[in-house]
């Protein structure tokens, strides 16, 4: 079963969560927020959703879903490679990792492998500028990362 | 805190936790318990020590002694040999470069020496997670003062009189920020604490809230009492998980013990606050923008005025301020006026945070008093330059600030002279570069953070910014002229002085201020083609030396692209076409046949 499949009990969740606020005004990013956690992703269908649970255009919504980096309107890998673009990182290096992991996986940053299994990002700056530079691989931080290394950071999560 | 003999602090910030921390606190907890000391010893998890070059970090409570790249596995030796023994595990002290003498305290440690910490008082130090940690280190003291002692206009005067400017970027005044929003009549107003930390590279805000959140929270009621709000948003970005963690738990407390919400201590004041999630845009962290975002539409900024104070969330008069510059205000209520402005330079008072990063051996955040010169922050608090290489230059302000070469390195820092040498305060990012940096590609590296970041509302900034990029792009690749180097000056000069927002107003300063100071190298990659750092990849290649290879396969091992072809004992060759220039080779090839040229 495709776990991104739009399930009415997933919109049920995100009205209820909707039904909750005490104050719809303003709360359209919270609801997005909420959308992303629910579905992984925000495609079109749940755009609209959100659009007439808040009585909202449907262009406002796809407005700031569009401005902001943190929603995704495409489905998301089974594993979320991050590597920190930070300036600490930028100059110790991550550039260099980046077109690694690039030439690794077969795709570039911000997009997710056919078989749906990595997607790529560039983020900016995780904090942990003492250990640049950074790659982090579903929330764990890989520190001082050398060329060469990418590959077997990769294949600790083929295995899984 | 006295029922306890010894305390182990455990750094619990991001960087350290990276790292393991977490487990380290556990194991030294589990050793704790096992050697029956769990009533004599506390294992306190607690927020940033800014040293991150060394984490994690184990302090070690009354002993004072300080701990540096501690491993999980080292939990049983620092309880069976410290712990028990009285006897400091030597191995796990700190080595300054250069130096062969271990350092046990912190405060001879060079890297904390010159410090001076107000805003970053408390982390490192308390657990961020317990309220009563931070009411035993006098916290929630300053709110009771000014509820019971003072006016909200005693108060506007007192911050007026200390000096204290916005940390966020621009140093306007906090006390005429607040007196602003105090002047101006109406039935709501609010509060907003900035915490949207978009420059990449800065991570002092982050810190803070998560060493520190009831510092914040007690500044933000006090910002309430002056301004007559009684509604706080901390705008926080989602990408900061366990500042939000702490921050929850830590309203959760004050709220319990009526810190927070209605008529607090008793005085008829409330106030609350409610946490608000960014979704990743730097442009947010432009205070009208941020409004917007508040109100959950896209964070475009809007003209200025009417400024926030007059019209802000909601139309409402709002105060907007920095995380960092909440920090300070605590403090500014208990010591007094006289004694913030006694710190810092004519201009510009008391101290500054800064996120030393980069190419220096002591990466870490610094709290420094404001007219500190640049060569004391990154040469005695920052060790110097890493592997022994050379200083080039200091970023500083992040993606709106400029580059500083060596010449300018006995500047004092403070907002006004940093504006005057083409850079700025900004949050305070400070990124060390060194000989083998390209200043092309740095400037390069901001002005596609801008291009990603420009909310795209205004001309010169959306389509400006990208032209720039364009030019250095082609400049970086070898194909630039010297008209573009004309244009890229006075493109600039334009976008500075059309821009809409704070964001377009400095985004070319990383171009200017590195075409003012490392001209030559612009010159070089235009004219003679040539990258003189060696980064530039399209300017270089990297080649087998025949006569060098003896074909051990070393360099073909390590190509992450298996773009080297070769057998054994055969000299080895490169495939121009699939390489990645990364150099992986060159530093594998222990007979010096690999060449960048």
């Amino acid at each position: 079963m495709c776990k991104n499949a739009l399930t009415e009990e997933k919109f049920r969740e995100l009205d209820a969560y909707v039904a909750s606020l005490p104050e719809r005004k303003g709360a359209l990013i919270a609801v997005l927020h909420k959308a992303q956690e629910i579905f992984g992703y925000l495609p079109e269908e749940v755009q609209l959703h959100v659009a007439r649970l808040l009585d909202l255009p449907a262009a406002n919504v796809y407005g700031v879903v569009s401005f902001y980096s943190f929603f995704a309107e495409e489905p998301r890998g089974d594993h979320v490679i991050n590597v920190c673009m930070g300036t600490a990182c930028f100059v110790r290096g991550a550039e260099i990792i980046l077109k690694e992991l690039e030439a690794d996986l077969g795709i570039k940053a911000g997009q997710t492998t056919p078989d749906g299994l990595f997607s790529i990002d560039a983020l900016r700056c995780v904090g942990a500028c003492g250990l640049a530079p950074v790659v982090m691989v579903d929330g764990k931080v890989y520190g001082r990362v050398k060329p060469g290394e990418i590959s077997s950071i990769i294949k600790e999560f083929m295995e899984v | 805190m006295s029922t306890y003999r010894m305390h182990l602090l455990v750094c619990g910030g991001t960087g350290c936790q990276a790292s393991d921390s977490r487990q380290l606190a556990d194991n030294l907890q589990a050793q704790v318990l096992m050697a029956g000391m769990g009533k004599e010893v506390q294992v306190v998890t607690t927020g940033c020590f800014g040293f991150c070059e060394k984490g994690p970090i184990v302090k070690v409570l009354p002993d004072n002694i300080f701990y540096v790249e501690v491993k999980p596995a080292d939990a049983e030796e620092i309880v069976s040999e410290h712990v028990l023994k009285g006897r400091p595990v030597n191995r796990l002290l700190y080595v300054e470069p250069g130096m062969k003498e271990r350092i046990a305290e912190h405060r001879e440690m060079p890297f904390y020496k010159k410090q001076l910490r107000i805003a970053l008082r408390n982390c490192g130090f308390i657990d961020p997670e317990d309220i009563n940690e931070y009411i035993s280190v006098d916290g929630y003291q300053a709110l009771g003062k000014v509820l019971t002692e003072m006016t909200p206009d005693a108060l506007l005067v007192l911050m007026k009189k200390s000096g204290l400017r916005g940390r966020g970027g621009g140093g306007f005044p906090t006390g005429l920020k607040w007196e602003a929003a105090a002047r101006n009549k109406s039935d709501k107003k609010y509060i907003i604490c900035n915490a949207d930390e978009g420059d990449p590279g800065a991570f002092m805000d982050r810190s803070i809230l998560e060493g520190d959140p009831h510092s914040v929270l007690e500044a933000m009621a006090i910002a309430g009492y002056a301004t007559g709000a009684d509604c706080g948003y901390i705008y926080i970005r989602a990408e900061y998980p366990l500042a939000i963690h702490r921050l929850v738990i830590a309203i959760g407390q004050a709220r319990q013990a009526g810190l927070l919400g209605e008529n607090i201590l008793g005085t008829g004041f409330s106030f609350d606050i409610e946490i608000k999630y960014g979704a990743g845009a730097f442009v947010c962290g432009e205070e009208t923008a941020l409004i917007h975002s508040i109100e959950g539409e896209r964070g475009e900024p809007t003209n200025k005025p009417p400024f926030p104070a007059e019209s802000g969330l909601w139309e409402k008069p709002t105060c907007v301020n920095n995380v960092e510059t909440f920090a300070n205000v605590p403090p500014i209520i208990l010591n007094g006026p006289e004694w913030f402005s006694s710190i810092g330079s004519e201009k510009s008072k008391g101290t500054k945070v800064f996120a030393l990063a980069g190419k220096v051996n002591n990466v870490g955040l610094v709290e420094v008093p404001m007219g500190i010169k640049l060569r004391e922050i990154i040469f005695d608090i920052g060790g110097g330059i890493k592997d022994g290489k050379k200083f080039k230059s200091v970023q500083t302000g992040g993606p709106s600030g400029g580059c500083i070469p060596a010449e300018h390195l006995d500047t004092p820092i403070d907002y006004e002279n940093l504006t005057r040498i083409g850079s700025m305060m900004g949050s305070g990012g400070m990124i060390v570069l060194d000989e083998d940096d390209c200043m092309v590609n740095v400037a390069k590296f901001y002005l596609e953070f801008t291009c990603d970041e420009s909310c795209g509302k205004c001309t010169p900034c959306r389509v400006g910014n990208k032209r720039l990029h364009e030019i250095l792009t082609r400049i970086t690749e070898g194909k630039g002229t010297m008209k573009d180097l004309d244009n890229l000056k006075e493109l600039g000069g334009i976008i500075k002085d059309t821009a809409l927002c704070g964001l377009g107003q400095t985004s070319p300063n990383p171009v200017l201020s590195t075409m003012k100071y490392f001209w030559d190298e612009y010159v070089a990659h235009v004219v003679d083609k040539r990258c003189p750092a060696g980064v530039c990849t399209a300017l270089l290649s990297y080649y087998v030396l025949p006569d060098n290879c003896i074909g051990c396969t070393a360099c073909r091992r390590v190509c992450p692209v298996s773009c080297i072809s070769g057998e054994v004992k055969k000299v080895h060759e490169i495939d121009q076409t699939k390489c990645i220039k990364c150099g992986a080779c060159q530093k594998a090839c222990k007979f010096g046949a690999i060449v960048r040229k």
